[in-house]
């Protein structure tokens, strides 16, 4: 059978088939009050310990239902479970990635590198804020907004994705900075007026963040 | 070009006003219990019983990953019930040909500030106010 041998090569490192690290929740690196008043701290509670959970836990058990499916060698059950893996692993891949773009000490603007690659590929630091928010504004439905780094071209992107669709799995955009559009980031809070929640996440964008990942994909 | 470049827009703003026009007659004040007459005979006849219809367009609308709308409609071609979801704001009788009876907003802002990301409770809760009267036109009206 082609999938013993192959995930007993594949993963050395670990012993039977089916046994694999669990993806876990990971912690924000401030409290869930710190970012307010731009996103408060009873969004930022449900967003990452009801939210953000339930995409890892729902990971989880879709891949350990992927491993029996491909343990089997079902090509329908791998295909039906393709969503959920999708729907699931995004959400986990753009909310570990969203929690470390926030800071309370972020806002302002970046420096260096980042800066000059932005004034470059948008015009200026306004006109690329200015693109970002317009994008993930006109989301309909729920999704991101990001900017992300096109490697083939070396330049930066602004693109927005549906529901929980990770960008680099679905685009080939390195990410570097995602705003979450889904209406529980804002709707507590904000209610329906996505524009304001938008105009506020500025205060909170971890610039150091957003740099250190575009330094380690423009290599 | 332009025109189409315009369909979103037309899909999603004509969609949501579609749906939300028909949302609105789905749900009453005196609503909930089960429906009666021709439309429970249907329900019967393409789901096995009233509560097993319940279960499958309350997982179906639970099941939506991002927004969406779960909907019970009319297959004229079949002359059946269906149960589907739609996602974001897509018209159903635009998108699927299925004529729309009964629909679930479960778009975060139809229950978040109340029931939080718990979806299931909100969806557990609007069987009470579900208006079978409204229901059971628009399935006389379509099954002509």
């Amino acid at each position: 059978m082609l999938c013993r041998a192959a995930c007993r090569k594949l993963v050395p490192a670990l012993g039977s088939l089916g046994s694999r690290q669990k993806h876990s929740l990971p912690d924000l690196q401030y409290d869930y009050g710190a970012l307010e008043p731009y996103i408060n701290a009873q969004i930022m509670q449900l967003h990452h310990s009801k939210h953000h959970a339930a995409y890892v836990n729902n990971l989880n058990v879709t891949e350990e239902k992927y491993q029996e499916a491909l343990a089997k060698g079902d090509v329908t059950a791998q295909i039906a479970l393709q969503p959920a893996l999708k729907f699931n692993g995004g959400g986990h891949i753009n909310h570990t990635i969203f929690w470390t773009n926030l800071s309370p000490n972020g806002g302002g603007e970046p420096k260096g590198e980042l800066l000059d690659a932005i004034k470059r590929d948008f015009g200026s630091f306004d006109k690329f804020k200015e693109k970002l928010t317009a994008v993930s504004a006109g989301v309909q439905g729920s999704g991101w907004g990001w900017l992300g780094f096109n490697k083939d071209q070396g330049r930066l992107q602004i693109v927005a994705c549906p529901n929980q669709d990770p960008l680099q799995g679905t685009t080939g955009l390195i990410p570097l900075l995602g705003i979450d559009v889904w209406e529980h980031a804002y709707y507590l809070q904000y209610k329906n007026v996505r524009p304001d929640y938008l105009k506020a996440i500025w205060n909170v964008i971890n610039w150091e963040n957003v740099s250190e990942r575009y330094m380690a994909c423009k290599k | 070009t332009a025109q189409i470049a315009l369909q979103p827009a037309l899909k999603f703003n004509g969609g949501g006003h579609i749906n939300h026009t028909i949302f609105w007659t789905n749900l009453s004040p005196n609503g909930g219990g089960e429906p009666k007459g021709e439309l429970l005979d249907a329900i019967k006849r393409d789901f096995g019983s009233f509560d097993k219809f319940k279960e499958k367009l309350t997982a179906v609308s639970a099941g939506v990953q991002g927004s969406g709308w779960g909907w019970l409609g009319f297959n004229k071609d079949q002359g059946r019930l269906q149960i589907v979801a739609c996602p974001n704001q897509d018209p159903l009788q635009g998108t699927t040909g299925l004529i729309p009876l009964l629909g679930i907003d479960v778009w975060e802002h139809a229950y978040y500030l109340q029931y939080k990301n718990v979806r299931p409770d909100y969806l557990k809760a609007i069987w009470n106010v579900i208006n079978w009267e409204n229901v059971s036109e628009r399935y006389m009206a379509c099954k002509k």
